[in-house]
């Protein structure tokens, strides 16, 4: 029976309560005493020389309190790349300094070069304008396409980079020979060349940040859309600003929405701390839609040859990539992992496959900066190897539910070394991929077809069995793979005289739920009610630390920080219910929220015991100190490795090349489950970005740079009619090894599995229709391209 | 974006010719333009406003002609900077040859928008553009010709001068 409370419970989210009736306080909400308004000045060309930025005009317009160019900005330091990489030569990685304002040069379309500070938005707007007409920015041309960026030693994004490569990587380097000669001895060779498509997050409340000063103390304060306030106010302290770590306090506030967006530290917020110094006023920043269209950090944008070798009968031998990966023009926070650690390491997918060799070249253009986007290098991974395994398939007549049975790993091959570096600890990939041909009523399907064809449509169905590592990360196994911080996180669970908690958590709750599910956890483990229980965060004023909210981490890795401070709180209540009852601490058993003397009925409740740590009449102070409030970390002793089997089913109308998607079956592990409603939601989101990837979205510059889908009315977003009613299902569940809630992360997963299943899909459908001289759709699979694949 | 098209304008590639080079022509001609300055030596300074979509803006810009062969071939290549809306620039080679009925003028264009209008305007900025070659040729071959002719010539012209006057006879009736 479906519990009502506590851990496994579909308890409703109490934060949905003010996202819904719109009582939810996001950064833009803040209005502050004496507060200033900044515009940014962003360049119009893609790349260009700043010859010359007169800003009198401008300073001397009404209302106009302060402007800012690069110039200001030339002694700070640069927002640096969170991950070191070397190249195949064992060169370190190219790292240009990304300032906080363009000096030199402007290298995006959207790349701020300058910043007005005015009495009024209207202002500081109007200010703006004239700035950009006074500066002379001699236009050079732009380089946007990858390849021929590499192939062009005389036009650099970056003055310092000969070849626009920030670095050329092999993983793993060893494997190359043997890959190699397994490819050539392979009886059969499938090649696929194919495009990720660059996505623009697109979330729903746009960047935005207030920057504080008070003179009286030398403090400041950044109130900013951050995924993670604890990472921002180490970027700004330790590397860009330089203010002692103590002296600012970095609040994210209700965020809606950030899919990886919002990781990053971008240069607004230095922007306005600093102009808050200056002024000794508040200075706030909202970007506009079209901004966020220009700045946010964009997602994917590889562009892949996979190859894979394998016998008829569709056993994996041997899988080579070679992958460009934009970069953009400068490297945002995490924008060296994503193609490389979080991309090269999956390649495996979750098949025995004895050899892989990855090997990325990630790309400088005069794009906007590609980093981590919901799924971050494992939809790039997933994608590659699911569409080519789909087109071995094809090649050889295979039956595709056959080969992924053929090629998965197998229960009592756990704990399996991969090929390209990790441990899986724990999966069962037949027991999803059954679940999925069940509820997706497979045999069904030639029925649904024959319906489908009667109506002029033709139908397909297209499987993808996906695997993905999260819960980021083992410090020690992303610091050997080259990341700069370990990815550890904190919680201080303390309970209040009354018997109530505060949880104080580094994870950043910006719509996953953790108001909801972390207090359920907490709630069962104590005996207490859900109610008696809230979580901070978002304020580095008020959590220990904690590294944010991504890659899958925040219950796998926060929430098991959690669960160990749950763990003391209990064992320092022992101490305490000994006292009160005269017992030895060893005898002292607590459950069901009662701490007991074992064999005895004597106990007290969590709340007395509570009651005393804070106000004893009689305690012992010598002892046992007073209080019961804890502090712990974690560092997860490994990724989590969620999986699962993804069937969709389209209708293409061969007409107009228009694909519905008509089903969607979702069968994923995710370890134990928390609250199941909260995870049926992720995958349903994650699976909308997925289809929104697949069908709609793409970004789209031209060759000057210029970005052509820079508004909603040119960027597809996935609707409502977009996207099918979906059949979910977490029922297949192998309990993650090593945290202690055995939970393996959700909230990419409908991201990275998805793309796949849905062009396999249409593939599939073209096919059965008979228009089988199709064998690949480049995303977004538009009518457009499908009408021209049919008829081309 | 690029585009070309040919006229037949009725009046002698001199004519013509002197009115390419007209600031007061091209102010007459160029849609939606409010002032032309300057000459054929200097380059002119021009001020227009458009609606490209969804944006509206002010454009000014200067204007080049090079590459000169007299009454035959010119290029005309200019920017105009519309503020926030962005900046459009481009050029175009304008060639005429005499043939019985007057002036062939064939024309290929080379323009690039960037900005607000790259962003927003992208899906509509080659027909904006076709539009705004094709209304200013009307207006420049009306110009050259006279109006008479054009009314004859031109079917958008006669359908225009049609509905007005069904609109003027229901007033009156």
């Amino acid at each position: 029976m479906p519990k009502d409370t506590g851990i496994g419970a579909s308890t409703k989210r109490r934060e949905d309560i003010r996202f819904l009736t719109g009582k939810g306080v996001y950064t833009d909400d803040l209005s502050l005493f004496g507060q200033a308004h900044a515009v940014m000045v962003r360049s119009t060309v893609a790349h260009g020389r700043i010859v010359s930025i007169d800003t009198s005009e401008a300073a001397g317009m009404p209302g106009v309190l302060a402007v800012f160019t690069g110039e200001d900005f030339k002694e700070v330091g640069g927002n640096p790349a969170g991950w070191f990489i070397k190249s195949r030569n064992g060169e370190p990685m190219r790292e240009p300094k990304r300032p906080v304002l363009a000096h030199g040069k402007v290298r995006h379309v959207g790349d701020a070069y300058a910043c007005v500070v005015a009495e009024t938005y209207a202002q500081a707007k109007d200010a703006a304008q004239v700035l950009a007409d006074a500066a002379v920015i001699e236009e050079l041309p732009a380089i946007i396409d990858m390849k021929a960026a590499a192939a062009d030693a005389s036009n650099r994004v970056h003055d310092e980079i000969p070849d626009n490569i920030c670095f050329d990587w092999g993983w793993i380097e060893d494997n190359r020979a043997a890959v190699d000669a397994a490819m050539k001895a392979a009886p059969h060779v499938v090649t696929l060349e194919l495009t990720n498509n660059r996505l623009v997050p697109n979330a729903m409340e746009p960047r935005a940040s207030i920057g504080e000063y008070f003179p009286g103390t030398g403090d400041y304060k950044l109130t900013t859309t951050s995924q993670n306030p604890h990472l921002t106010r180490l970027l700004i302290c330790a590397f860009v600003m330089g203010i002692p770590e103590n002296k600012l306090q970095v609040v994210a506030p209700d965020v809606g929405g950030g899919f990886g967006s919002k990781i990053y530290h971008y240069g607004e917020e230095a922007v306005v701390l600093a102009a808050a110094r200056k002024l000794g006023r508040p200075v706030r920043w909202t970007a506009e839609r079209t901004e966020s269209f220009l700045s946010d950090a964009h997602g994917r944008d590889h562009v892949t040859k996979i190859e894979l070798g394998c016998t008829k009968e569709g056993d994996i031998l041997a899988i080579r990539t070679e992958t460009l990966a934009n970069v953009g023009a400068y490297l945002s926070n995490f924008s060296t992992a994503t193609p490389t650690f979080l991309h090269g390491t999956l390649m495996a997918g979750p098949y025995k496959v004895p050899h892989v060799y990855v090997n990325v070249k990630t790309i400088f253009t005069n794009t906007a900066p590609v980093d981590a986007y919901r799924g971050a290098g494992r939809p790039e991974a997933t994608y590659s190897i699911e569409r080519v395994i789909d087109k071995m398939c094809r090649e050889l007549n295979l039956d595709p539910f056959e080969v992924r049975r053929r090629n998965l790993l197998t229960p009592d091959q756990f704990p399996y070394t991969t090929p390209v570096g990790l441990v899986y600890d724990t999966g069962n990939y037949q027991a999803t991929l059954d679940k999925a041909i069940e509820l997706g009523d497979v045999a069904g399907f030639e029925a649904r077809r024959a319906e489908s064809a009667k109506r002029g449509k033709l139908r397909g169905m297209g499987l993808s069995t996906w695997i993905e590592a999260c819960g980021i990360a083992p410090s020690h196994l992303v610091g050997v793979l080259g990341s700069r911080v370990g990815l550890y996180d904190a919680a201080t669970v303390r309970v209040n005289a009354t018997g109530t908690i505060s949880v104080m958590t580094g994870a950043h709750s910006h719509g996953q739920g953790h108001e909801t599910v972390f207090p359920q956890i907490v709630a069962e483990k104590l005996g207490i009610p859900e109610s008696s229980v809230e979580i901070v965060h978002g304020d580095t004023a008020k959590i220990p630390f904690g590294m944010g909210s991504y890659g899958s981490r925040s219950l796998a890795v926060a929430g098991s920080a959690m669960d160990r401070a749950i763990d003391k709180i209990i064992a320092k209540g022992k101490k305490i219910a000994a006292h009160m009852l005269e017992a030895a601490e060893g005898d002292i058993t607590f459950a069901d929220g009662k701490f007991s003397v074992a064999g005895t009925d004597k106990a007290k409740s969590f709340g007395e015991i509570a009651f005393s740590a804070y106000v004893p009449h009689n305690y012992p102070l010598e002892t046992l100190e007073p209080g019961l409030e804890e502090t712990a970390f974690y560092d997860p002793g490994n990724f989590t490795y969620p999986a699962g089997a993804y069937i969709c089913e389209v209708e293409v109308d061969p007409d107009t090349g228009k694909v519905d998607v008509v089903s969607f079956t979702a069968a994923d592990d995710f370890g134990n489950v928390m609250n199941p409603m909260i995870v049926e939601g992720q995958v349903h989101g994650g699976v909308g970005q997925g289809i929104g990837q697949a069908l709609c979205e793409n970004t789209s510059y031209d060759e000057n740079g210029q970005l052509l889908t820079g508004s909603f009315m040119d960027y597809a977003m996935p609707r409502a009619d977009d996207v099918p009613f979906y059949t979910v299902d977490h029922s297949c569940a192998t309990p993650c090894t090593h945290n202690p809630l055995g939970v393996k992360g959700c909230g990419e997963a409908g991201a990275i599995g998805s793309p796949p299943a849905v062009v396999n899909a249409v593939i599939d459908a073209l096919h059965r229709g008979g228009i089988t001289h199709v064998t690949h759709i480049d995303m977004p699979v538009s009518p457009n391209r499908v009408w021209q694949a049919i008829n081309g | 974006m690029q585009m070309s098209d040919t006229r037949d304008i009725k009046a002698p590639p001199s004519e013509v010719w002197a009115a390419i080079l007209n600031p007061e022509v091209l102010r007459e001609c160029i849609p939606g333009c409010t002032e032309v300055t300057g000459n054929r030596d200097d380059g002119f300074e021009a001020t227009v406003t458009q609606k490209v979509g969804p944006v509206k803006a002010t454009f000014k810009g200067a204007v080049a002609l090079s590459d000169i062969t007299e009454g035959e071939k010119v290029t005309i290549s200019g920017e105009g900077k519309g503020g926030p809306a962005g900046f459009a620039k481009g050029g175009a080679v304008v060639r005429l040859e005499p043939i019985p009925e007057g002036t062939r003028l064939s024309y290929d264009v080379e323009a690039n928008v960037g900005g607000k209008l790259a962003q927003l305007g992208s899906r509509i900025i080659d027909g904006f553009a076709k539009k705004m070659a094709d209304d200013f040729f009307n207006r420049f071959q009306q110009a050259v010709e006279g109006p008479a002719e054009v009314e004859e010539t031109s079917d958008a012209g006669a359908e225009a001068g049609e509905t007005k006057k069904g609109w003027f006879k229901r007033l009156i009736s």
